[in-house]
């Protein structure tokens, strides 16, 4: 019965592990190191494996609801409540699934290499209760039904993300970086904080599906929407109030900053909740508005993030400005869907397939994006030195992280067969169709993508041995592992992409499309 | 389930299988040609490398450091690096006033359509 009980109680699973995970920390880590490392082991494939569980579940059977203190967990709707879901409600349909992977083998991954990675550093304990206070967070904001909860998680995975940007002090740049992160994501959290207070207000409920079903486009509404749109859009590096982006990625542990980018997501992935599921049809009049809004900030995303990256020295930040410019891709792609979201020709001959490809684009960034900042953490570790001016020759003494950064590299440039060529290719296609403008953009940016990572190969990994690189050996296999890990997906959705498009990402489409259902999943059609 | 089928994409497709095959197959013409080459020729034997008349520099002084690359596209683009870096202040009152600045342009375009 063991494996039902689990089963029946994923979502609440996937949250409470993490945090078990978490809290237990400081007194697991009183034993000792053996223990310590066993138990992060432990806690990140018990949250990897249930975030994939519930994933396969939802894919599986359709939406999973999941309701806080109800004696039957999937019934939303308590029989004396008024047709009002009064507790806290996970609602996680395919989109949310999509999320959920990413999350997990992205926190599986990092964990494994930061095992080694991080070893040399003191403070372990409170250095993986903040990381599994991050991923629980994480998973929190993309399993949520309920609009205050989403709120509490975006400020759990906040601060512990700006106190693990701060972990390593570094004669306070750290530390600044940190502060920097903590700043913007509390008035972020402020604006979304008084979004709900203006929801709360006028529909006396919390939960989205009841909110999306109730709300009049309201003055108020509007307002609230600028409210949670703005801010969220700051949290996943948008231009143009991307500026914390590569101050946190720089200076964060590399660990940690692949895991930062999944965090990010998890923003966009609320701002398209909010756009497509809360507001919705309610946007009829104005999806172009706020299609091109989401399309303009992607644009000057790609661009202003791999122009920035293009100059950059230091090699963490420069990878960190290419995050910015891909994270313009899925604002692009989706954007474009948005755009012709009212136009029911047009969302089927390329709205869909471009918000497939920015989905697409969301776990494969994940990916290769993770897998280079890991293998920027690698060199590092061995070389101790980020500056690109003074590295090189590392590909005699790191053979395996040299293949693991080729492989990152040719995936963020699109270049064929990884996988980011695949979801490029898709938004390529159809934008070129919404417009051939923005879609020659995007090749070019893609362009400078691979010139970028050009100079960051040949500037760490080619020319002869250097006699201050003279200690420099491959880095542990932990590391090497975790490197290996987002490697097999970047080549594996690369050689395949269509088992991942046609059962990850267009049940993910479906279901952000598909905003009656998302209603009609907790009130039951009303 | 066939993991290889092609991607749609509406206007066009794609098959990483079918282009790995077409790899195979230019590498495989690229290798007839270099069988075709010189047989008598051997690494070192006497010949220089031509580096624009220059003499080879000694082992290690080849490398040429990352800020010296791309040097013609920074130059060219000057114009628009002079005004796009010192937008990257990293003061964070800079930062909050562009938080704010987007957040009142999108309320005066929420309110206007």
């Amino acid at each position: 019965m063991m494996d039902t009980f689990v089963m029946r109680h994923l979502p609440a699973l996937l949250i409470a592990v993490p945090l078990f995970a978490a809290f237990l920390m400081p007194i697991v880590g009183n034993a000792g190191r053996v223990a310590r490392n066993a138990w992060v082991l432990l806690g990140a494939l018990a949250t990897s494996a249930v975030g994939l569980a519930l994933a396969w579940k939802v894919l599986a059977t359709g939406t999973v609801l999941y309701v806080f203190g109800a004696a039957a967990a999937h019934l939303p709707l308590p029989m004396d409540s008024g047709g009002i879901p009064i507790r806290i409600v996970f609602q996680v349909d395919a989109l949310s699934a999509l999320m959920v992977v990413i999350a997990s083998l992205s926190s599986l991954g990092i964990t494994i290499y930061s095992l080694a990675a991080e070893s040399r550093q003191s403070g372990l304990e409170t250095f993986y209760a903040m990381l599994f206070l991050l991923v629980a967070g994480v998973l929190g904001m993309v399993s949520t039904g309920d609009l205050f909860n989403f709120f509490v998680f975006l400020e759990i995975s906040s601060l512990a993300g700006a106190a693990l940007v701060a972990y390593r002090v570094d004669n306070g740049v750290a530390v600044e970086a940190g502060l920097k992160y903590a700043l913007l994501s509390t008035l972020g959290a402020l604006a979304v904080l008084t979004a709900i207070g203006i929801l709360v207000g006028q529909y006396d409920a919390l939960n989205l599906a009841t909110l999306a079903s109730r709300l009049q486009f309201t003055t108020l509404d509007k307002i609230a929407l600028v409210l949670l749109a703005v801010p969220l859009a700051m949290k996943c590096g948008a231009v143009p109030m991307h500026f914390w982006t590569p101050d946190a990625y720089t200076t964060a542990p590399s660990s940690v900053t692949a895991f930062l980018v999944v965090s990010s997501q998890a923003s966009l992935y609320g701002l398209f909740r909010i756009l497509f599921t809360l507001y919705g049809h309610l946007l009829q009049f104005s999806w172009a508005t706020f299609g091109w809004f989401l399309i303009v900030v992607g644009v000057l995303s790609m661009f202003v993030g791999v122009t920035m990256a293009i100059p950059q020295k230091d090699v963490k930040r420069l990878m960190a400005y290419h995050a910015v410019s891909q994270t313009g891709y899925m604002l692009l792609g989706v954007g474009v869907g948005l755009a012709v979201l009212g136009n029911a020709d047009a969302l089927a001959t390329y709205g869909r397939t471009a918000m497939a490809g920015g989905l697409f684009h969301i776990i494969n960034h994940a990916m290769y994006k993770g897998l280079l900042f890991l293998t920027a953490g690698a060199v590092f570790y061995r070389a101790g030195t980020r500056n690109l001016n003074k590295l090189g020759g590392l590909g005699h003494d790191m053979p395996w992280t040299m293949v693991f950064f080729m492989i990152g590299a040719l995936a963020i440039a699109g270049v064929p067969p990884f996988n980011g060529f695949a979801s490029k290719l898709l938004i390529y296609e159809s934008v070129f169709r919404f417009s051939p403008f923005l879609s020659i953009v995007a090749m070019i940016v893609s362009i400078l993508t691979l010139a970028s990572f050009v100079k960051v190969f040949h500037s760490m990994f080619l020319g002869p041995r250097r006699a201050e690189f003279a200690a420099v050996r491959e880095v542990p296999a932990p590391m090497l592992a975790g490197m290996a890990l987002l490697a097999v997906f970047v080549v594996a959705a690369g050689l395949a992409p269509r088992p991942f498009v046609d059962h990850l990402i267009q049940p993910a489409v479906d279901a952000l499309v598909d905003r009656a259902g998302y209603i009609a999943a907790i009130l039951g059609g009303s | 389930m066939n993991l290889f089928q092609t991607l749609q994409t509406g206007a066009g497709a794609w098959n990483p299988l079918l282009w790995l095959v077409a790899l195979a197959v230019a590498l495989g013409v690229a290798l007839a040609i270099r069988s075709r080459g010189r047989k008598d020729f051997r690494e070192g034997a006497g010949r220089k490398p031509f580096i624009s008349g220059n003499e080879e520099p000694a082992n290690g002084g080849g490398h040429v450091p990352a800020s010296n690359l791309y040097w013609g596209f920074l130059e060219s683009l000057k114009s628009y690096y002079v005004r796009v870096v010192p937008l990257h202040t990293g003061v964070p009152t800079d930062y909050v006033a562009w938080l704010l600045g987007v957040m009142a342009l999108m309320l005066v375009v929420a309110l206007t359509v």
